[in-house]
């Protein structure tokens, strides 16, 4: 079994370090994307595209998955799959808006 | 026990096949197993509540964008994202057998997260000001109002939960009843929170952003 003594996680504290400079930089291009002129739309995936990395980052270096392969992929699977199956509703969105009788 | 039975162990010993059943799954203790399927399903909860505002924000016309400064916001991350830095230094020093160093880190997260629930309080305060309930919104539909505090009031829970939480396990860890594992398995917690808080942000904040 291991455990937290036994174990010593096989990163340091100057890769703990490198990786929350590397969140804040995320997090700051998150600010500066919500200023850039585009279209809600491109805003959207980009700032969905940086959240992705800035949660990867963070599950695999802060919560040390990076350290189990077997629980990497058991997390990222069943969460993958989870978030993908409430996607189904967004087609329904568009119709919501522009489809029935009371859309604008 | 007879001869057979004698044999039988033997094998199983021989195999290593009792040690195969004590084996924990992925070798993760049934502690931290436990924490991970929490938050699994945390997970999906909250990907349920930003698809389901997704899903609105997207289906409603004329969708109200009051937010015009993102500094409180942008601080709020800051302090989210530090906090998260002193978890691991925390359980980094547990695991080294740095006990008192482990126990201040340890309430230097506690306390950037009471500093992140005031600042979230204190926002709420002023929007609440501008006449803006979980029913009312002075800027438009009702619903993003609802769905506002309804979101951030989720994470401002865990949040909350995650600070009690730490300062639990923290005095305990500290008195010799818990160990350093209870101390990580608390930290993946404290991480998912601020996990969450990078999907709250863009979704619930910037897409709002008065331009």
């Amino acid at each position: 079994m291991t455990t937290a003594a036994d174990s010593k996680h096989s990163t340091g504290m100057g890769k703990d370090l490198i990786v929350y400079v590397c969140l804040l930089a995320l997090a700051g291009i998150q600010f500066f994307i919500a200023y850039q002129n585009i279209s809600t739309s491109q805003m959207f995936v980009r700032m969905m595209s940086v959240a992705v990395i800035e949660a990867g980052l963070a599950l695999l270096f802060f919560m040390h998955l990076s350290e189990n392969r077997g629980l990497k992929w058991f997390v990222l699977i069943f969460t993958v799959a989870v978030v993908l199956g409430m996607q189904y509703g967004w087609s329904d969105s568009f119709r919501l808006l522009d489809g029935v009788p009371w859309a604008h | 026990m007879s001869q057979a039975d004698l044999s039988i162990h033997a094998q199983v010993s021989r195999t290593g096949a009792t040690e195969t059943m004590t084996e924990p799954t992925f070798s993760v203790p049934a502690k931290k197993m436990a924490m991970w399927l929490f938050i699994i399903a945390d997970s999906a909860t909250f990907a349920g509540c930003l698809v389901a505002y997704g899903f609105i924000r997207n289906a409603t016309p004329d969708w109200p964008r009051p937010f015009h400064s993102i500094t409180n916001v942008a601080i709020m991350t800051l302090i989210l994202l530090t906090s998260s830095l002193t978890m691991l230094i925390g359980v980094r020093s547990a695991e080294q057998g740095e006990k008192a160093k482990a126990f201040r880190f340890t309430m230097i997260t506690v306390a950037l997260g009471i500093l992140f629930a005031v600042l979230h309080i204190r926002e709420w305060m002023g929007m609440i000001g501008e006449g803006a309930t979980l029913f009312r919104n002075p800027w438009g539909t009702p619903l993003f109002s609802s769905l506002f505090f309804s979101i951030t009031g989720l994470h401002l829970l865990h949040v909350t939960g995650g600070v009690i939480a730490l300062i639990a396990v923290g005095l305990k860890y500290q008195g010799g009843r818990y160990n350093a594992d209870d101390l990580e398995i608390t930290g993946l917690y404290w991480h998912f929170v601020d996990l969450v808080w990078m999907f709250v942000v863009p979704l619930v904040y910037l897409l709002n952003l008065a331009h």
